[in-house]
């Protein structure tokens, strides 16, 4: 049997932390953003949505620390964050639609490994969506608040926005297909005005008020929020955990069902 | 571990239940290093599933997998194993570059990109978009990604599907060349005659069992001659084998199925000195010994 000769399993070896490495990190990372739509609609319409709500005689109203500007800049920033963390977690299901998760399966890249870097995609851009809609409001210089106060209601933010890039994994999932954000995107919006991101709930008849406080965007609203505004209603807290809670569920449910053939 | 005894795949007693269905009904296979194998078989018969198992990409319900003397994700994991599929897995968004730099990225050693670029002719479109590539430059770029880790083991499903002639020639003469350096090949094909001109072995599976292993004149061998089939009464099985030509005799309550290369000789003994009736005699083509071995399950024909 000399036809061996040319490979030698034994000289083989396994890659280190499960296949993780930076290439891999760069190119998903340079993926996200050169999908034009994803930074049309997570990037530059929250920026422009608060030049048109932030702005303005209204926003030099005080709010908590700072003004009426800065309470809309964070709902901004957070809705941006949520929707390219959406697009980046519903990439999940679309890679799997596409049999990219099953040409991973056949390399030493390890599932979990694949997940972290899903999520550590979704962090950084969340993160530079978040420091957009900043660094526009600082630029036109209408939010005030102290700065240690923006660094928290900054960092909050980015945290909740991982409750939507699990929402993103889940829903692409249970909707299977390219486009799960042609539906994500409107609902996302959707949520944002039932969360009082675009209009402050007390705006809101009762009813509307009611069931806003169910909502899965409510709740990070008001974390988020909670360093400018010094208020944060139990309720909020538990909204927003328990949603976080339910989506990973329900992510990590659809993905270990996952076992058929694609 | 030592490489001269170790097969390149050894499946033993492996069966496969999807709830009720059984894909995979007890398989025993090696495939040594340096051979190249088909796994022939119609739509359903459990290639796949075979496939996958060898892949690790899903666990035998009952029965061993091994890889090159390893579990089949340990061979994975040391780029060991590849595989080219007939469609999907490759990401749009991603350049022919890059959706090779992202594979590589993945081993801990692999060929250096812009070589596998070149031997896999597509250094010209490495800046193109994998959605801007047509189908036969897509097969190009899975072909490349499968050869980056160098595996000793190269499985493929279907890989001609969709490719002109001139494709499937070019693309079948680079396998080859391929596994002269020592690398198997399990390819799975519904063509007998790719099989045929490909493998140096053909395993037939049907229905989840091997039904037929041995070289591509031998598989066609059970395609020559014609089959005499009667109806008759307690047929003495002895004396039709025994008949000059015949190659096999099967016997089905009071049909009876003669396989022979001399029909005539069969059918002047069955009329002169039987009381056989609706006597029929027909002639054998190279697909219909592969159907009646993959349709019915006349086991062990030819093992």
């Amino acid at each position: 049997m000399s036809a061996i000769q040319g490979i030698d399993p034994t000289t083989r070896r396994v890659p280190p932390f499960g296949g993780l490495n930076r290439t891999l990190l760069t190119i998903e990372l340079r993926r996200m953003l050169r999908n034009r739509r994803t930074i049309v609609f997570a990037l530059v319409f929250p920026a422009v949505m608060f030049l048109v709500f932030g702005s303005g005689t209204q926003g030099a109203e005080k709010v908590g620390e700072g003004n009426v500007s800065a309470y809309v800049m964070v709902s901004m920033a957070l809705y941006s964050g949520a929707l390219i963390a959406a697009a980046t977690g519903a990439g999940v299901a679309v890679e799997r639609a596409l049999g990219w998760s099953r040409q991973l399966r056949l390399t030493p890249l390890q599932p979990t490994v694949y997940i972290l870097v899903k999520a550590f995609v979704a962090l950084v851009l969340g993160a530079v969506a978040i420091a957009g809609v900043n660094v526009v409001g600082i630029l036109k210089g209408d939010p005030q608040m102290p700065t240690d106060t923006w660094v928290w209601c900054a960092l909050l933010t980015l945290a909740c926005v991982m409750t939507f890039a699990a929402l993103g994994v889940f829903a692409g999932y249970v909707v299977p297909g390219e486009n799960v954000m042609q539906f994500l995107g409107p609902g996302l919006a959707l949520l944002a005005f039932l969360g009082g991101l675009f209009i402050p709930l007390s705006q809101y008849s009762e009813v509307v008020r009611q069931i806003a406080y169910w909502t899965p965007m409510y709740g990070v609203a008001e974390v988020a929020r909670a360093p400018l505004t010094h208020e944060l209603p139990w309720y909020a807290v538990v909204n927003a955990v328990g949603w976080l809670a339910l989506f990973v569920a329900g992510a990590a449910w659809r993905m270990s069902k996952d076992t058929a053939r694609v | 571990m030592t490489t001269q005894h170790t097969p390149a795949v050894r499946l033993a007693g492996v069966t496969k239940d999807f709830g009720a269905v059984q894909a995979v009904r007890g398989i025993d296979l090696e495939i040594q290093p340096g051979e190249m194998v088909a796994f022939l078989g119609p739509n359903g018969a459990g290639k796949t599933t075979t496939i996958d198992m060898i892949l690790g990409l899903s666990r035998p319900s009952t029965g061993e997998v091994e890889v090159l003397g390893m579990q089949p994700r340990q061979a994975v994991c040391r780029g060991l194993v590849a595989a080219v599929m007939q469609t999907g897995g490759l990401l749009k968004d991603l350049s022919v570059r890059e959706t090779v730099e992202y594979t590589a990225s993945l081993f801990a050693d692999t060929k250096p990109v812009d070589a596998v670029l070149e031997s896999a002719g597509i250094a010209g479109i490495a800046d193109r978009l994998v959605a801007k590539c047509s189908g036969g430059e897509q097969q190009r770029l899975r072909f490349a990604m499968a050869l980056l880790s160098d595996p000793a083991l190269l499985l493929l499903d279907e890989p001609t599907t969709g490719m002109d002639v001139e494709g499937r020639r070019s693309f079948w003469s680079a396998i080859r060349e391929d596994a002269a350096q020592g690398r198997s090949v399990l390819f799975a094909t519904h063509y007998l005659e790719e099989a045929d001109h490909y493998a140096d072995r053909i395993v037939l599976i049907s229905n989840g069992r091997i039904v037929a292993d041995g070289t591509g004149s031998e598989i066609k061998a059970l395609a020559t001659g014609r089959v005499v089939r009667a109806t008759l009464r307690e047929a003495d099985a002895g004396i039709l084998s025994g008949l000059g030509g015949v190659d096999t005799v099967e016997v089905r309550g009071e049909q009876v199925y003669v396989h022979a290369k001399d029909s005539d000789a069969v059918a002047r003994y069955l009329l002169n000195d039987t009381d056989a009736r609706d006597i029929e005699i027909v002639a054998r083509g190279l697909e219909d010994a592969f159907l009646s071995l993959t349709g019915r399950e006349t086991e062990g024909a030819l093992r």
